[in-house]
C-alpha cells in the first residue's frame, strides 16, 4: 500500500503544475545525458579532433575549443562531475543543516545555544571569500575538495530554517505523546519531526545545489581549480583565458554557461513547484481554475438579473 | 409585522476543492427582525460558520456563493458595489469572532485599533474618535486606562470584551457573532454573556448568534435554527425548540449534554461521524446516523416545512408532519 | 505542609493483587517566568497539591485555564520536575534518586491523551505506524502476526472498525473522534493501568463527546484508572467517581463527585457552577457580584494565603494570610475554606 501512496503523492505533484513537469524534465535529461556521456558522445573530450575553434558543424554538433577538442563531448563529460560536485555538496549542507536545526529545535536550552551560537558564526562568515582563501591556499584544487569546502560552508541558513520548524512542532502533542511512550529521542527527532519537515529540507537541498553548481563553476572560472579536469567551469575558464568571445568562438563560451543556466533553471522550477505542495495557502492548484471560471459565472449571471 | 432587518433565501456556498465541491450551505432561508436574537446550533462542518462569513460577503477562495440572495433592509449584499459594503461593514452590520487574538492585531494597541474603525467609516477628528472609543470601553465594563495595552497584555475575557466593543463602536443594526464564548473559560464567558444581556437592551440590535452549546444559545436567543450538513432541519422558538425538539440531530444533540442537577443516567449522543461534503447521500442527510430512518429518508430528501399549531416551528423531517 | 485528601486506601484483594495506585503528595511545581542568571523569577503552577487514582476508578480535576491542572499531569509522566512533593506508582517514589523508575518502565503503566485530535497524531504516519510503535517498545515478546492481530484487536476494542481498513489511513483522513479513538488505542496499546486524560473531548463535536467518554467508562470498568482533566464540571461529574477542583495550583475542594457538584461548600466551585449554562435551568436576573470578576492572580512561590481572595465576597482578614486547612464536611467531601464550618 507504500506504494500506491507514492503515486498517488506523484499525481497530486504533477497535476496542473507546469513548473514541476518543465523542471524534472530538464533536470533527468541531464542527468541521464550526463550519466550516458560516454555512449552519447562519439570523441574524447580531452583528444584534439579537429582544428581550434571550429564552428558548430555536422560533425562536430557544438564546435571545438582551441585546443580543437570536442565541445560537446567536452560538455557532457563534465557535466557528469559538474553536477556530482552541485550534489555532495547539497549533501553535506543538508546533513549537517538536519543534525545542527533539529537537534538545536527539539532540545532547546543550553544545546539550543550552543549550536545556534556556532551556527550563527558560520552564518556571518563571508563564504565567496572564504572559498577564495582556501582554494587558493591550498593551490589547485579539485572538485572534491571543491564540493567539500562548499558543503561544510553553506548549510548554516538551513540549520536555522530547520530549527524553527522543529521548534514549532516540537511541543505538539504528537511528539509529546511519542516522549511519554518512551521512544529514544534519536528516534523522535529522525522519524517523527524529520518526515514533517520534508519538504523544506528537499526545497533546502536543491537551492544549496543550484549555489553550490553555481559556486563551483565561478571558482573554477576564476582559476581557482584544477583546469586538468573537465567541467563545465573550467570550460568557462579555458574559453576565457582563450579569449574565446573576442576571436568569435562564442561557443565554446556559451555551451557550458547555457548548461549551467539550464540546469540551474530546471533546479529553480522543481523548488517552486515544492514550494507549492507544502504550502497549500499558496492557492495555485488546479481547483484556483475552476474556481475562478465560477466565480465569474456567478457574477455574470448576479448582474444581469 | 415589521419587515425584516436580515432576509437569506436560497443560498448556497461551495468550496471548490481537487476532489469536487463541498456545498457547505445548502439552500438556506433565514430571517432576522430588527431587535431580535436568532441562535444558529449546529457541529463543526454544518455550515453555520460560512453562513455567518456570506453575510458580510467576507468569502475568498476557495469558496464561493454560489446562489441565493442577502437581502439587509432590502438591498442584496451579494450585489453590493465596494463602496456599498464598506458602508455596509461594520456601520450596519458587524461580526464577533471566535477568538480575539485572531481579530485583534498584536502590533498594535487597542486604543489606536477602535480609532482606526472610527475614522474608516466616519469623517470625525481624532479626538472624537477617541472619546468615542473610550466610550465603547466603558460600555464592556474595561477602563478608559487600557487604551494603551497591547493585546496581549489583557486577558482572554477582556480581549472579547475589546472584540465586542469594537463590533459596537458604530452601533451597528446587527452583530453576528460566532462562537464569542467558546475559548473562555465557563466563569468568563457568563461575565460576557451578562454583559451582552445589559447591551442588548440598551440598544437594542439584533444578534446572530452562532455556537454548538444549546444550552447557552437557549439563554439569550429568541428563536434557534439547528444547522446540519449544510441544510437547516429544524427552526423555532428557542424555550420550545429545546424542550420539545422534533428532528431527530436535535434530539440527539440535547441529549448529548451531561447535566449537573438531576439523575446520572448513562448518555449515548449520537451514534456515527459527521457528514463528509463530498459524499452526500441521495436522500436526508442525517440517514446514516438517524436512528428512525425510513425507507423515504434513504431516497428523498425532506424539505423545510412549517408544523401545524401555533408556536412556529419549521422541521425538515419525513417522519414528522 | 502536606495535606493528605484521598481516602485512607485499603487494600482491596482482587483476584489476588492489590489494586493499583498512583498517588502525587504534596506537588510543588515551578516555572521560570525569565531567562535571568541572578534573581530570576518563578511562578508557582501548583501548590500542594495531593491526590490518588486507583485502578478502575477516575478522579476528576475540575478547574479553569491556569489552574494548574495539566501541569499536574503532566508531572506525573514526567514531563515536568516537581520542586517538591512525590509521585508514588504502587506505593515506589518514582523519582526517588536511588532507584528512580526508568521512562520505559513507567511509560508501561502511565500514558497520556490531550486536548486536540488534530495535533495527537503525526500527520506523516499510518495508524498502523502510531500503534506499532508502543507494541514494539512495551510488549517485545509479541512477535511477526501476534503484532498485527494485538494492533486489530487493539483497535476493535475502542470501537474503530474495521480494524485492517482503519490501519492503513492516515490521521486526516478520519474524524476527530477516530482520531481520539486513535490516541486512547494508542495508550492503552503499552498495556497501562492509568490514563492521564488532559480535556480528551473538549475539542469534539459535542455529539461526538459521549461516544467517547462511554468508551472511557467501559474501559474503567475493565480495569483502567483515569485521571480525567476538564473545565467541564457536568461531564466530570457523569464520568468519574471522585472530583477535585483547583484553582491557580490550590486544590479547593474534593471528593465524591455527586457530593462536590450537587452541595458545593468552596465560593470558587459555587461560582463555576452557578456560571454554567444548563438546559432547562431557570437562569435568575442576579447579576454575579462585580468582585468576581477581578483578574486571576499570578502565584510565585512566595506567595502566601488564599488565591480566591481578590475574588471572593466572604473574603475575611486572615484568608490573606494563610491557606486554610482541609475540612471534612461530609463522609467523602473535603473543603479548604476559612468560611466553612
Amino acid at each position: 500500500m507504500h506504494i500506491n501512496q507514492y503515486f498517488k503523492f506523484l499525481r497530486r505533484f504533477y497535476r496542473g503544475n507546469l513548473a514541476a513537469s518543465i523542471g524534472s524534465i530538464i533536470v533527468a535529461t541531464m542527468i541521464l545525458l550526463s550519466v550516458f556521456a560516454g555512449s552519447i558522445a562519439e570523441n574524447d573530450p580531452n583528444k584534439r579532433v579537429a582544428r581550434g575553434h571550429q564552428p558548430p558543424s555536422a560533425e562536430l554538433l557544438l564546435g571545438s575549443t582551441r585546443s580543437g577538442k570536442d565541445v560537446l563531448s567536452q560538455v557532457l563529460h563534465g557535466g557528469k562531475i559538474s553536477l556530482l560536485v552541485a550534489f555532495s555538496a547539497a549533501m553535506i549542507t543538508t546533513v549537517i543543516a538536519v543534525a545542527v536545526g533539529i537537534s538545536a529545535g527539539y532540545f532547546g536550552g543550553r544545546v539550543d545555544e550552543i549550536l545556534m551560537s556556532f551556527t550563527n558564526i558560520v552564518l556571518v562568515f563571508p563564504q565567496l571569500p572564504l572559498l577564495i582563501i582556501i582554494a587558493a591556499f591550498v593551490g589547485q584544487v579539485g572538485p572534491i575538495v571543491i564540493a567539500l569546502i562548499i558543503g561544510l560552508s553553506s548549510w548554516a541558513w538551513g540549520a536555522r530554517v530547520i530549527r524553527s520548524q522543529t521548534m514549532a512542532i516540537r511541543n505538539k502533542e504528537f511528539i509529546i505523546a511519542a516522549e511519554v511512550m518512551g521512544e529514544s529521542k534519536l528516534r523522535i527527532m529522525f522519524m517523527e519531526i524529520l518526515p514533517n519537515l520534508i519538504s523544506i529540507v528537499v526545497g533546502g537541498a536543491i537551492g544549496t545545489c543550484i549555489y553550490a553548481l553555481m559556486a563551483e563553476a565561478g571558482l573554477e572560472f576564476l582559476g581557482l581549480g584544477d583546469p586538468t579536469i573537465i567541467t563545465w567551469g573550467t570550460m568557462l575558464f579555458w574559453a576565457q583565458s582563450n579569449s574565446a568571445f573576442i576571436v568569435g568562438a562564442w561557443w565554446d563560451m556559451v555551451v557550458p554557461g547555457t548548461a549551467i543556466a539550464i540546469f540551474g533553471g530546471g533546479l529553480a522550477l522543481l523548488n517552486m513547484s515544492i514550494d507549492q505542495l507544502s504550502n497549500p495557502k499558496l492557492k495555485t492548484g488546479g481547483y484556483i481554475k475552476t474556481w475562478r471560471r465560477m466565480k465569474s459565472d456567478i457574477e455574470a449571471r448576479r448582474t444581469e438579473a | 409585522m415589521n419587515s425584516p432587518l436580515l432576509k437569506i433565501r436560497n443560498l448556497c456556498v461551495d468550496y471548490v476543492t481537487d476532489w469536487g465541491n463541498a456545498r457547505a450551505v445548502n439552500n438556506v432561508d433565514l430571517e432576522i427582525y430588527p431587535g431580535e436574537t436568532v441562535g444558529l446550533a449546529g457541529e463543526s462542518g454544518c455550515g453555520k460558520s460560512t453562513l455567518a462569513f456570506a453575510i458580510a460577503n467576507l468569502h475568498c477562495a476557495p469558496a464561493l456563493i454560489t446562489g441565493g440572495e442577502i437581502l439587509f433592509e432590502g438591498m442584496d449584499v451579494l450585489k453590493m458595489s465596494d463602496d456599498e459594503l464598506r458602508s455596509f461593514r461594520w456601520a450596519k452590520a458587524s461580526m464577533v469572532f471566535q477568538s480575539a487574538m485572531n481579530a485583534l492585531n498584536p502590533v498594535i494597541t487597542i486604543g489606536e485599533q477602535m480609532i482606526d474603525v472610527v475614522l474608516a467609516h466616519e469623517d470625525v477628528t481624532r479626538a472624537e474618535a477617541k472619546a468615542r472609543a473610550i466610550k465603547s470601553l466603558e460600555l464592556v465594563d474595561i477602563h478608559a486606562s487600557r487604551m494603551e495595552s497591547y493585546p496581549h497584555q489583557l486577558s482572554g475575557g477582556m480581549r472579547q470584551r475589546v472584540v465586542i466593543a469594537i463590533a459596537l463602536i458604530l452601533r451597528p443594526k446587527l452583530i453576528i457573532m460566532d462562537e464569542p464564548t467558546t475559548a473562555l473559560d465557563v466563569v468568563v464567558e457568563r461575565e460576557i454573556m451578562n454583559q451582552l444581556y445589559d447591551l442588548k437592551k440598551e440598544f437594542g440590535f439584533a444578534i446572530l448568534f452562532i455556537s454548538h452549546d444549546l444550552a447557552l444559545m437557549g439563554e439569550i436567543t429568541d428563536r434557534i435554527g439547528v444547522m446540519y450538513g449544510g441544510k437547516m432541519i429544524e427552526l423555532g422558538a428557542s424555550t420550545d425548540l429545546i424542550t420539545s425538539p422534533k428532528h431527530p440531530y436535535t434530539r440527539g444533540l440535547l441529549k448529548s449534554f451531561p447535566t449537573i442537577f438531576g439523575p446520572k443516567t448513562r448518555l449515548e449522543g449520537i451514534p456515527g461521524n459527521p457528514l463528509n461534503l463530498l459524499e452526500v447521500p441521495n436522500g436526508c442527510y442525517f440517514q446514516s446516523r438517524c436512528t428512525e430512518c425510513v425507507d423515504q429518508c434513504i431516497s428523498q430528501i425532506p424539505a423545510l416545512k412549517r408544523l401545524s399549531g401555533d408556536a412556529p416551528r419549521m422541521v425538515a423531517c419525513h417522519l414528522i408532519d | 505542609m502536606t495535606q493528605t485528601v484521598y481516602s485512607k486506601v485499603n487494600a482491596v484483594k482482587q483476584s489476588g493483587s492489590e489494586v493499583e495506585q498512583l498517588e502525587i503528595d504534596g506537588l510543588v511545581i515551578d516555572f521560570a517566568l525569565d531567562n535571568a542568571l541572578f534573581n530570576r523569577q518563578y511562578m508557582r503552577a501548583v501548590n500542594g497539591v495531593s491526590f490518588s487514582i486507583k485502578a478502575g476508578e477516575a478522579l476528576a480535576i475540575v478547574g479553569e485555564s491556569g489552574s494548574g491542572k495539566s501541569t499536574c499531569a503532566r508531572a506525573l509522566t514526567r514531563l515536568y520536575e516537581p520542586a517538591a512533593g512525590t509521585l508514588r506508582l504502587n506505593g515506589k517514589d518514582i523519582n526517588n534518586t536511588a532507584e528512580p523508575i526508568s521512562q520505559s518502565e513507567l511509560a508501561k503503566r502511565v500514558q497520556m491523551i490531550f486536548q486536540d485530535p488534530f495535533g495527537s497524531l503525526n500527520p506523516v504516519h499510518t495508524i498502523r505506524h502510531h500503534l506499532y510503535r508502543p507494541i514494539k517498545i512495551h510488549m517485545p515478546h509479541l512477535k511477526g502476526d501476534e503484532v498485527e492481530q494485538y494492533m486489530f484487536k487493539t483497535l476493535e476494542n475502542v470501537g474503530l472498525t474495521p480494524a485492517a481498513q482503519i490501519a492503513d489511513k492516515y490521521p486526516h483522513e478520519l474524524s476527530g473522534g477516530q482520531r481520539q479513538r486513535v490516541a486512547i488505542a494508542r495508550a492503552v496499546a503499552t498495556g497501562a493501568r492509568f490514563i492521564l486524560a488532559d480535556e480528551p473531548i473538549s475539542m469534539l463535536d459535542v455529539s461526538i463527546r459521549l461516544g467517547i467518554l462511554n468508551l472511557m467508562t467501559d474501559m474503567k470498568e475493565r480495569g483502567i484508572g483515569f485521571l480525567y482533566i476538564t473545565h467541564d464540571i457536568a461531564t466530570a461529574r457523569y464520568f468519574a467517581e471522585r472530583t477535585a477542583v483547583m484553582y491557580v495550583g490550590h486544590m479547593v475542594e474534593w471528593g465524591a463527585s455527586d457530593s462536590v457538584t450537587q452541595t458545593p461548600r468552596h465560593p470558587y466551585t459555587q461560582l463555576l457552577l452557578s456560571a454554567v449554562p444548563e438546559v432547562g435551568r431557570k437562569r435568575d436576573a442576579k447579576r454575579a457580584d462585580s468582585k468576581t470578576k477581578n483578574e486571576i492572580p499570578l502565584w510565585r512561590p512566595d506567595s502566601v494565603g488564599c488565591p480566591f481572595v481578590s475574588r471572593c465576597t466572604l473574603a475575611e482578614k486572615r484568608c490573606s494570610r494563610e491557606m486554610p486547612v482541609a475540612k471534612q464536611v461530609a463522609s467523602d467531601h473535603f473543603v479548604r475554606c476559612f468560611a466553612v464550618e
